[in-house]
């Protein structure tokens, strides 16, 4: 904020205020809000159609690359929604500082392991003969 | 954490209200559904890994404890969906009035509870289990 009036002197001196980051987080999260919406009624359906039938109806739906690109964007999107919604949750309940890193740590590994899971087996099953 | 001064009156002190109520189950669902991705992941790795893993996941998700996993799923799902689409909306800067935001809240609880009604039965009508 440049406004002057909304900050004290003391707040100044000592150079608190904004983190300057809070708006990219913000953001992101409504992004990749926006772009779930349409995608997973898409998968809700896709679902219901595939549910009780075999691996072959799934190999089949996947050999469209369209249903395997919109998948993959699914994956990526809900993931990156994961991370930032589990790191505000961190941040508002886990007040040690060396517990929250470890926990903001391991809450992004485990979702950079699990997206890419996720986005290879799309690509093999996608690619596959 | 040993500053002395007051704090702001704990969470047990307030009645309960529908929209803290919605506000609260808006982050639960979120965290659950953070949980249920892994369910997604491992459906397609599951498929990729091939037949005979795809079948074991089915088995799994076809007994009785697959299937309420799954429904809770759906209706986190659900909610979390129609009430983050209500989100968006009040960050358009509409829909902030106290009656708009009950009469929203209202419509998000009915929605989410036709959409599990209708995904459930097109889901079990169409299956083959």
């Amino acid at each position: 904020m440049s406004d002057a009036r909304l900050r004290s002197p003391l707040g100044r001196a000592i150079g608190l205020g904004s983190a300057k980051e809070g708006v990219q987080h913000w953001w992101a999260q409504r992004l990749t809000a926006i772009v779930l919406v349409p995608l997973v009624l898409w998968l809700v359906i896709e679902v219901i159609q595939l549910a009780g039938a075999d691996r072959s109806a799934l190999v089949a739906w996947l050999h469209n690359p369209m249903s395997a690109v919109l998948l993959i964007v699914l994956l990526v999107a809900i993931f990156y929604h994961i991370a930032l919604g589990l790191q505000v949750v961190i941040e508002d309940y886990v007040h040690d500082e060396a517990w929250k890193l470890t926990a903001l740590i391991a809450m992004r590994a485990l979702c950079v392991l699990f997206v890419l899971r996720g986005v290879l087996a799309v690509l093999k099953l996608a690619l596959g003969a | 954490m040993s500053d002395p001064r007051p704090l702001s009156p704990h969470l047990q002190i307030y009645r309960w209200q529908l929209t803290s109520v919605m506000s609260i189950l808006h982050r639960a669902s979120g965290i659950a559904l953070a949980v249920g991705a892994i369910l997604l992941v491992s459906w397609i790795g599951a498929a990729s890994d091939g037949a005979e893993s795809y079948a074991a996941f089915q088995h799994f998700m076809g007994s009785w404890f697959g299937l309420l996993l799954l429904f809770g799923w759906s209706v986190a799902l659900f909610y979390h969906l129609c009430n983050g689409v209500r989100h968006l909306w009040w960050d358009t800067g509409r829909g902030l009035e106290l009656k708009s935001v009950y009469a929203s809240g209202y419509a998000v609880l009915a929605a989410t509870a036709a959409l599990t009604v209708v995904a459930w039965v097109a889901g079990l009508s169409g299956g083959s289990h």
